[in-house]
Parts: structure tokens; sequence; C-alpha cells
């Protein structure tokens, strides 16, 4: 059973989190051995940077001008990012579970010891008992070896990623819409559009880098629109902001184009040559008049108009979202439902003119490309296909029976886990106590399981509870390749190799695979192979690498997929011509009609309650709650409320509030402010344990994508105590 | 050539990230302690955030009110941190600066500002601040790249009372034509509204307020009826302007 031998403050003390302030070696490190030119660990940009690496540690970094992309740019987490690889809390060995936390173990040992529970627990429950959870923060060579290891090495079905909690809404809309899963425009398109709508996206704070595309369009003249619960910085100076209430984003995008119909602003040459089912969408937005639709979604009918105005006479146009319109159990109708605004304009796949999906993890895209999926195969094939099944099992010389079928996506393995039929897990990369809703039934899950291995850097709040801890690496300590959230698939160089008694991931994982019995698919000897071997699976597949070798990347400071052949100068803009990829060459829209959400407010929980993320903190924190300045920036959740609400229940700013859900309760401080909706409540969710907002959240999951619904659910609010610095405050 | 390079601080693509703060702080001569300043205007009422650096100034007030002339400006313009061996921490440059840049590290006993990265600037990068900056409030570059990329216009003299201020930095202000015409709360249906947060609280399953919203009694004129507003033209819409 996997469950803590210890305090939680006694692991806190043991393996941390501890907050680093000093860079390896101090303020007067001296100058270093080399600079190395990579990127950033953290969000789907990819920044360029350089780390100064001096005696095998990372001891600073200077910006990399050069990389086209961010030309030297950082947000405050790229440039604390190289705090990690010297820091207090990196594991150096590998750990078994004793009564006292952990013990200090040999590779050996641990390594054995994991191989005897996977086949004791295969051998007695069957081997999709045993489950493997990997990540979108890992390279392109490790989310292939994951899912090559999971099925040829585990045998298991069940495999899938943390991606589940991010991209798949997306994903899955992009593939029925287009054909393909990838944003349509590089990034340099941003600043050719005269009108840009960000629906959903916190962009300045997840993803900053992107805001000086989005402000150079606006000195270019283009008008912006956001669409969120909250202003965010993004919003603060928008030309049209519209205020959705949460969980209702599919009626507002039906609302706008029903204006554009009705006033004629859609392109009907482009709707009738490139596209399929726009009838269908043109009748069921016939009753999604601008009033309907300010009573679904709080947005007054006026800005509906102006949005569709706006939208509908662009010269150019780029729409962006991200997990606020995803993160919902009709997450893919929302995202439809805004791809049909593109369709409908006919602007796509040309300069100024496209569509794109903020990717939120470091490899959000290549993460979720090459068969670490549940329903996934390499180069983007599907498992359930036959003849990428075929394909897939004559590349890796294996019978096709023996590949293992669709399994579990991330959540239902926690399920599964919760009801007994899973076992055993790997994870990697992965945090789910924290990062997963309802967090007290995740605890519950993982306290059920008869053996846990977690393979990471620093000890998470989730790995407390395996039963071995291996000491993987950092990105910065191994190489490989990441795809931006543009497509473009760029290189990541080897700054150090991982520190103590450490190992790069890659070779954990090839090492479990050898003692499985299975060395001859595993034996590589350094992660370009690994590369060579991945970019030969993806070859005629829907996402095609086969044209991409470290050089090529590297002279071009990446490439865009589809990149079919050695002289393919890979693909910046997709959809070129008005061609997308379904067979025959059309795109699709689809008629989803508004529907709730699967928990909406009522009188015993009147509040939306909503999640998200902070600038300077990185999905559940594991790396960032790890970086003293960052943490110092904004050091623990804080509960936004406008003042109207907080009027409601005598809440002054930092009074001690307490927010119930139907699955828990979290008590923290208000933050009384105008920048958010009167009837919704904020919680960021970077924390664990009793700082945990995924305490509160719900796991109903999208039926398609089987996200869950991180952007909605009820709640009540009270106050529990003044501001402890009240008195200090009012003198 | 680095003197044709300026620097730019514009607040209305500030996002408040502080990256700028960070990066400040891991400048060589800096050793963790960050010398700019960045605040939110006011938090309760939005999230407007104000970036400064050191504007060094043609005339710096704060050499000025100097007793101990520490605080020196060089042949490039640049104001310096106060000098440690005749600094005496009294503070009147705290006090005097009309920008509210320099302040009393009281561990060291001394003023630390913003030297613009001398140590960067002087051997041709960019201060660090202005190179990490992700929305591009604060950019270092040449006066014809702002002229012809940038909506704002730069100004650099600031009038306090009587007193006229030159500065070496730059503040971008709105366009020249006209202030910008709306704010964000315009948009809001809840400003100066008598508005009820909790209106959808109705009892029952928690589907409640949604299954409503189809209830066909309570909906306004739809398409067709000539009543709805989708025929008309948006009202003095903003974002045609």
């Amino acid at each position: 059973m996997a469950t803590l031998t210890i305090t939680d403050d006694r692991y806190t003390e043991l393996y941390g989190p501890t907050p680093n302030y000093t860079p390896a070696g101090g303020w007067n490190n001296g100058e270093p051995d080399k600079l190395v030119k990579t990127h950033c660990c953290f969000c789907g940009v990819q920044c360029g940077i350089q780390l100064k690496v001096k005696d095998n540690k990372v001891i600073g970094f200077e910006p990399w001008e050069e990389f086209p992309v961010n030309q030297g740019k950082l947000c405050p987490k790229g440039v604390k990012r190289y705090m990690q690889n010297d820091h207090p809390d990196r594991l150096l060995t590998p750990l078994i579970r004793s009564a006292t936390g952990f013990d200090v173990a040999s590779w050996e040992k641990s390594l054995t010891k994991t191989v005897a529970a996977i086949q004791s627990i295969q051998a007695k429950h069957g081997k999709d008992s045993f489950a493997f959870l990997g990540g979108a923060s890992m390279t392109n060579e490790k989310a292939y070896l994951n899912g090559k290891f999971a099925r040829i090495a585990l045998q298991t079905a069940n495999i899938d990623y943390n991606g589940r909690l991010c991209m798949v809404s997306a994903g899955a809309a992009n593939r029925m819409a287009f054909g393909v899963d990838r944003a349509a425009n590089p990034w340099s398109d941003i600043p050719l559009a005269k009108v840009i709508i960000l629906t959903g996206t916190n962009l300045a704070e997840c993803f900053p880098i992107l805001t000086d595309y989005i402000w150079r369009a606006r000195d270019n003249g283009a008008k912006i629109i956001v669409i969120d619960p909250r202003i965010t910085p993004i919003a603060r100076t928008a030309d049209l902001f519209l205020p959705v209430r949460p969980g209702r984003d599919s009626a507002l995008a039906n609302g706008i184009l029903h204006v554009m119909i009705e006033r004629g602003w859609i392109d009907e040459k482009f709707i009738a040559e490139h596209t399929h089912d726009f009838d269908k969408v043109r009748e069921l937005v016939k009753k999604y008049t601008p009033e309907v639709t300010e009573k679904i979604t709080g947005v007054p009918a006026k800005s509906i108009l102006a949005a569709a105005e706006a939208w509908g006479t662009a010269e150019t146009s780029m729409l962006l979202h991200a997990r606020g319109i995803e993160h919902h159990t009709k997450g893919v109708e929302n995202v439809l439902t805004y791809i049909n605004l593109v369709l409908a304009s006919g602007r796509i796949g040309k300069p100024g003119c496209g569509y794109g999906t903020i990717t939120g993890q470091g490899n959000g895209q290549g993460g979720r490309e090459h068969g670490q999926r549940c329903n996934q195969l390499p180069g983007g094939r599907d498992i359930n296909k036959p003849e990428h099944r075929q394909f897939i099992a004559d590349f890796w010389k294996i019978p096709e029976p023996e590949l293992p079928k669709q399994g579990l996506t991330a959540c239902e393995i926690i399920d599964a886990i919760e009801r007994g039929e899973i076992k055993g897990l790997l994870s990697i990369s992965f945090n789910p106590l924290v990062s997963i809703p309802d967090s007290n039934r995740t605890r519950a899950a993982l306290e059920k399981l008869e053996f846990f291995a977690c393979i990471d850097p620093f000890l998470s709040e989730t790995a407390r509870h395996a039963d071995v801890v291996f000491a993987g690496s950092l990105q910065e300590e191994d190489e490989g390749t990441v795809t931006t959230g543009e497509g473009r698939c760029v290189r990541l160089r080897n700054s150090v190799s991982p520190p103590g008694n450490a190992r790069v991931d890659w070779q954990i994982i090839c090492d479990l695979a050898r003692r499985l019995g299975k060395e001859q698919w595993f034996s590589y000897g350094n992660a370009g192979e690994i590369f060579t071997e991945l970019t030969a699976a993806s070859k005629g597949g829907p996402i095609d690498y086969s044209g991409m070798t470290y050089e090529r990347i590297e002279q071009n400071m990446g490439l865009f997929w589809p990149c079919p052949a050695p002289e393919h100068p890979g693909t910046p803009r997709l959809f070129e011509g008005g061609k997308f990829h379904h067979p025959d060459g059309k795109a699709k829209f689809h008629a989803y009609d508004y529907r709730p959400p699967a928990e909406d407010v009522d009188a015993e929980f009147p509040i939306f309650f909503t999640s998200g993320r902070v600038v300077s903190q990185y999905l559940s924190g594991t790396q960032t709650r790890r970086i003293g300045s960052l943490v110092d920036q904004y050091p623990e959740p804080l509960c936004e409320m406008h003042p109207l609400l907080a009027a409601k229940f005598g809440i002054n700013d930092r009074d001690i509030v307490k927010v119930t859900t139907r699955r828990g309760e979290m008590t923290l401080p208000a933050q009384v402010v105008k920048s958010i909706r009167p009837d919704t409540v904020f919680i960021p969710y970077h924390w664990a344990g009793k700082k945990a907002a995924n305490q509160l959240t719900n796991r109903a999951l999208d039926p398609i994508s089987k996200i869950p619904e991180f952007k909605v659910c009820a709640c009540k609010v009270e106050k529990v105590a003044d501001a402890p610095l009240k008195n200090l405050t009012t003198q | 050539m680095t003197s044709e390079l300026e620097f730019f601080i514009d607040p209305s693509r500030c996002i408040g990230c502080q990256a700028c703060v960070q990066a400040c702080a891991e400048c060589g001569t800096h050793r963790g302690v960050p010398m700019i300043h960045l605040d939110y205007v006011h938090r309760p009422t939005g999230v407007q955030t104000a970036p400064v650096v050191c504007m060094h100034c043609e005339d710096p007030t704060c050499a000025r009110v100097c007793p101990a002339d520490a605080i020196k400006q060089d042949d490039e313009g640049i104001v310096h941190s106060a000098a440690k061996p005749r600094c005496v921490a009294c503070s009147n440059c705290v006090l005097a600066c009309p920008f509210g840049v320099p302040k009393m590290k009281v561990d060291f006993d001394l003023m630390m500002k913003c030297d613009m990265c001398y140590d960067r600037t002087s051997v041709g990068k960019k201060p660090m601040c202005a190179t990490v900056c992700p929305s591009g409030a604060l950019y270092y570059g040449t006066r014809e790249y702002v002229a012809e990329f940038r909506r704002e216009t730069p100004v650099n003299e600031f009038r306090f009372g009587r007193e006229t201020v030159r500065t070496k930095v730059n503040m971008m202000t709105a366009p020249q034509m006209k202030a910008l015409p709306f704010d964000v709360a315009d948009f809001l249906p809840w400003e100066g509204q008598d508005f009820d947060p909790l209106s959808l609280a109705r009892a029952g399953a928690p589907d409640a307020a949604s299954s409503s919203v189809w209830d066909e009694e309570s909906l306004p004129g739809t398409c067709g009826s000539g009543n709805c507003a989708c025929k008309q033209q948006p009202e003095a819409a903003a974002i045609a302007n």
C-alpha cells in the first residue's frame, strides 16, 4: 500500500520544496566554462536561452537574442529556470520507501525491486493491471520511448500522459475540424492580423512571450478582443472585452456566428469550396440571437454585436485559445464552435490569417504526437486503425495482435486505481496529486496501489507515495527535441550530466525494459538514436518528422512538421490554398448546441468556481515552488473575488475565507479585486495539500477528449477570520 | 555606437510579470538584488502595473542634493549608484528624486539604483531588463524604430511644478491623435448597475440555472421577428474606431 510513512512536514523537511535563492557557487561564481544554446524547460513557447555552465553545474543564464521566436525575451520563470540543477532538493540517488520516509538505494536494488513488482502484479492480475503515466514536459524522444516501453516492455494498454489535463480538447477538435492536430500558423503571423480574438487564454501570464506579438499587431492597427471571466493582464487594454460567465463558451461563439451570418459577414465562396456541414451550423445558430446569447453568457448583446462586426469584417485575423475554453466537459465542443468562426470567415492558411491553440506544457505539442497517449501510436497514428497498427507492429517487428489496444486516459487510470482494477503504476514527470481534480480521491487512489514507482528529478507530492523513486534528469541534463506550440521542432542541448548518482530518464526506461527481457527493442547509445527511430516511425503518418535530423533542426533554428523528406523545408503555415488534412481536403464545421457544465450553480453552491495559473509558477509547482524568488512573487494561493460578491459575505481584502464545493473545502486569504466577474471566484492551482485548488474542482470528463472540468464548478464562500494584518494595515 | 540606442518605457504594454525584476537581480554586478521597481497602480480596481527604471536625468536631482557628492553621472549620461566610500546613507536622494527611483539599502548603508546595466551597455549589450521583457514595455533600441513601429510616442521632458526635468530614458505616452477612447471597464455589464452576483443561484438541481435558458417564455424577440438586435449596427462600437 502506497501510504505515507512520515508526516507531510517531515517530507518537506527532507525533500522540499525548499526555496532556493542562490545560484550554484553563489553570486560571485565567476566566469562560466561555456554557454550552452538551448531552450527554457517551461511552457510551449520554448524560448531560446543560453545556460552558463561551470564545473558541470548550471550557474546562470544569458539571453539568446539570435533565436527568432523570443529574441532574448524571457518570463520570470525562464530567467530563474537555471536554479534547479544544483538545488538542495535535487534527488541524487534512487530511493526505496521505508518507515522513516525513504532509504537511499542502489540502482541494482531499485530496478530489481521494480521489475519484480511489475512481473508479480501482471502475473496475478493481467498485463493491463500495471499502468504508465507520462508527461508533456519531456522531450519527443522520451514521449516516443514511453509509448514503446508501455506497449512492448509492459505490454499494457494503460498508458497515458498529463497532456490529458492540457491539450486534448484542442487536439481532438483540431483533428475533427481540420484533420490534423497542430496550430495552423507560425506565431510570426500574429503581428500581421488586423483582428485578434483571445478566448480563454491568460496569455500574458501563461505564454508571456506572445504578448509582444500581440502588441506588435496592435501597433499595426489590430483590434484585440479578449474573452474571459477575468480581466487578465492581456485584457486590460483590449479593444473589446467579453466577460463570459464560466461554462458558456460554446453559446458565445454560436451567438457571434449568428450575427455574422445575419449580417452577411461570412465568406460563402470559401465555405462552399473548402468546407462541409455549414448548413447544419447555420440552422443551429439561428436561435442564438444576441439577446439569447446575452442571457446565457452574461455578455452584453452590444458587445456580441461589436465582436461579430470586428471579426466578421476583418481583412486578416487570428484566433487563439487555451485551457479557458478547453477545460470543460464540453471542451471539444467549445473549441469546435470557435473554429466555426474561423472557417466561416475564410481567413485561414494565409499570412496573418489563421488559428492556434496555446500549449501550456513545454512539449505540449510534441508530447502528444509520438505515442504516449492511450489511443495513439508514433507519427500521430490511431491505435484503433488496423492499417496504423500494422505499420507500427511491422516497424517494431512484433506481431500486430501483441500490440495492446486502446487503454484508459489519465483521469480514468486514477479512477481505475481507486476501483482496485489497476494495481501498479510507473509515473514519470507527472504530479497527479496536485494536478488532477478532486485531489482527496487522487490521494485515496494512490494509497490503494500495490506498487508505485516514479522517475523524477525532485520528490513531488505524488512521489512521496512511491515505493521506489528513480532519480531522473532535468531538461538541461539530457538532450533531445521538443515541438513548440507553433509546431516548430527545436533542439535541446545537453548542458550538464545528471548530478550525483542520478541518471538520464531514457536510460532508466531502457534499464527497466532490459530487465523485463526486451533489450533488443531498447538498446540505444544516445538520445539521437531514439530521434532517428522516431522520425522513421513517423514516416507517412499524420504527423511526419521523417525529413528531420538534429543537424537540420539546429541549422534552421527549428523545423515545422510535416517535414516528410530530407530536402523538405518544413511547413510553418498549414492549410495554404484552403487545403485541409481530411482525405477530401476539406475542413468540417460542427454544430454543437450549448449545454450546461457538469455542475452549475444552485441555491446551495451559488458561486462559480474557476481555476488557472499565475505567471511565476509552472503547472504543479514541482520545479517552480523550489525557486525562492519565484515563490516570493506569489507565495501562496489567494481566492480572487469581486467587491460586489465580497460585500455579500462581509469579506474584505486578505480576510481568511473558506471555499467549499461538493468535493472538498479550502481555507485561504481573499483577494478582493474588480478584475473578475462578480459571480465567480478564482484560485490558482500550483500548490499541494491544503493549498491545492484541485481539492475543489470537478473530475467530470469531456466525453471525447476526457479532459476534466477544471474551469467551472459550483462553490460557496464564507468568511472565517479577519485578515491577519488587518490591525496593522488600518493604522 | 551604443549612444544611439535609447531606453523606452511603455506602461501600456506592461503585463506585470516581473521578468525585469527577476532578470535585474541576475545582472553581474547586482548579485541577487533587483534595482528595478514594478508595482501595481491599484490592484483592487485593476491589473495595471508600472515598471520604473532610473530615468537618468540630464541634471540629476539626486546628485544635486547629495551632501557627500557620492552620486556621479558619467560621460554617457548614466547616473550611478552612490559610491560606497562616500555615501553617508542620509536618504536625501531617495526623498528628492521626482521618479522615486533611489532606494536606501539599509543592509549595506548604501543608496543603490538602476545604472542601466552599465556593465552590459558599456560592452554593447542591452540592459538585462529590456532584453528579457516579454511585452516590449521595456525597450532598448533606436528612436527610429520606435517612431516607425510603435503606436505610442516617446517623451523625455517632465514638468514637476515649475521645474522641468529632461531625462535620458523615454516614457511612452498615448498616441498624439487622442487619448484611448474607452476603458475596459466599459465592457462590464455590472459596472454602475444594480447587479446581483447570485442571480443564477436557484434552488434545485445543479443545472437549474442553465436549464432555464431555453425556457421560451423568458426569451426576447428572436431572429425573423424584426426585433432581433443582430440586424442592427453595434451601438457606437468602440471597436470600430
